[in-house]
Parts: C-alpha cells; sequence; structure tokens
C-alpha cells in the first residue's frame, strides 16, 4: 500500500491507497508516526478515500494513531471513508471514539 | 455434493498470504455473480480468518494453513481455514468483541466481523491441536 502525507498549517493529512490489512498494518503505522514526529501537528487526518480494502488491522492503526494524537494534545480523524473500509468501520464501532467524515467544521 | 466446485489452498502462515487468500476466495466466488458489497463482504471474513490463524494460531513459528472453499447448493459459498497450530483454549472468550491477546497491533474485532460479513460462523478448537474455521454466505441471484 502507499502511503501520502501531506502537511500545512499544523494538519498532517495521511492519504492511504490500496490494501491495509495485518501485513501491511506495522509499516503504516510506523511510517505514518516518523511523519508525526517530523512535523508535530495539531491535527492529523487519515484520509482513506483510496483504500480499496481494509480489514480489522486497520482499525487497530486508526486506533493507535488517534490515541497517539491524543496523548499529545492533538485531534486525529478519519475521512472519505466509503463502501468496504466504511463498513469494516461501522461495525467495528470505532465511531464512539473517532470522527469518521465529519466535516471539518463539526471536529 | 457431486458436481460443486472446489478449491483448496496450502499455504505458510507469512502475512504476505493474506491478501493471496483472500484474492483466491474473491476469484473462486465470481462464478455465483456476487455484488461488489457481497464479495467485500467475502473478501474481509476470509482475510480476517487467515490474519487469526497466522498472528495466533502460529504466534512464534511458520505453520501450514489450508484454505477450503467451495459451492454449495449452487448458490452458497461456504469457506474453511485451518491450522495445526496454539488453539484457542476458550472460544466464546475469544469471539467476544475487543477482546484480543494480540497487544495493541490488534483490534479484537476479527470474530464479530467474520459473524457480521457472513451467514454462519462456526469455530471449532482445541488446545494444542489447531483451529476451524467454517463460514457460509448465500449469493442472491441476480439473474431472477
Amino acid at each position: 500500500m502507499e502511503i501520502a502525507p501531506s502537511y500545512a498549517e499544523g494538519r498532517l493529512t495521511v492519504y492511504l491507497r490500496g490494501e491495509l490489512d495485518q501485513h501491511e498494518a506495522k509499516p503504516a503505522v510506523e511510517r505514518i508516526e516518523r511523519e508525526l514526529d517530523k512535523f508535530m501537528p495539531r491535527d492529523c487526518v487519515l484520509d482513506i478515500g483510496s483504500l480499496s480494502f481494509m480489514d480489522s488491522s486497520g482499525i487497530a492503526v486508526i486506533l493507535r494513531i488517534c490515541a497517539r494524537m491524543k496523548s499529545t494534545g492533538g485531534r486525529a480523524w478519519v475521512q472519505n471513508a466509503k463502501s468496504q473500509p466504511l463498513k469494516v468501520i461501522d461495525i467495528s464501532g470505532i465511531g464512539r471514539l473517532v470522527k469518521i467524515n465529519e466535516a471539518e467544521a463539526a471536529q | 455434493m457431486k458436481g460443486d466446485n472446489y478449491i483448496k489452498l496450502d499455504f505458510p502462515s507469512r502475512s504476505v498470504n493474506e491478501k493471496l487468500a483472500r484474492s483466491a476466495v474473491s476469484a473462486f466466488a465470481l462464478q455465483l455473480d456476487p455484488t461488489m458489497d457481497e464479495l467485500g463482504d467475502i473478501a474481509t471474513a476470509v482475510s480476517e480468518a487467515v490474519t487469526n490463524a497466522i498472528v495466533h494460531a502460529y504466534p512464534d513459528c511458520i505453520g501450514v494453513i489450508t484454505l477450503r472453499a467451495r459451492i454449495l447448493d449452487g448458490d452458497c459459498l461456504e469457506i474453511n481455514v485451518r491450522d495445526r497450530g496454539r488453539g484457542i483454549e476458550n472460544v466464546e472468550k475469544a469471539m467476544t468483541p475487543l477482546f484480543t491477546t494480540g497487544g495493541e497491533e490488534r483490534s479484537g474485532m476479527g470474530f464479530t466481523i467474520m459473524d457480521s460479513f457472513m451467514d454462519k460462523l462456526k469455530v471449532r478448537s482445541r488446545a494444542g491441536s489447531g483451529t476451524s474455521v467454517t463460514m457460509l454466505r448465500r449469493i442472491k441471484s441476480r439473474r431472477a
């Protein structure tokens, strides 16, 4: 899978493309955490609009990044979740912990 | 049943094979003419079952995972994921949402997702001798 970070004005947006499973999860978390170390953003947005597949390993990735942002007083959320990844997110119930697909104004 | 189609695939418990496993079953399921949503559900359930075997059945070694898929009654896909690994001591507890022994890299949602995405889920396991996960999913005919 591909990870493309984009930083602007305190916000790191991480674009995830491809398939996120357990094989890809650990390198993905390490890569995103390196970007967080580098930019120290106030907000971290995980954009999964180009993720064609995600299983529960992706849920663990989202929770881990959100916990990490929270621990430093920052915010994190998920945007552009759709089709199969959105269904996995819905069933996992993490919407109670993490904002999913909400407009920026509502964050 | 005579004439019903099937596949059987043996592979080592390497995480790179998660994608192979769900791709193989997805390709096999195409003969039932599933929707994209149905195909996504099946791929997700297979990925969860195979990941469980890789992470939990063989935590410290590489073992063999056997994946079977077959068509039943012309419109039903049965998937079986079998390992000869460590086994699950308490299946009921393992199937509880959010329960995991896998640390922060796991979410504890694997069985919940399999159960939600498939019509039937059956887990048989014995500590020390392995686990067998069988899942069924009926594909609604769109030809009618």
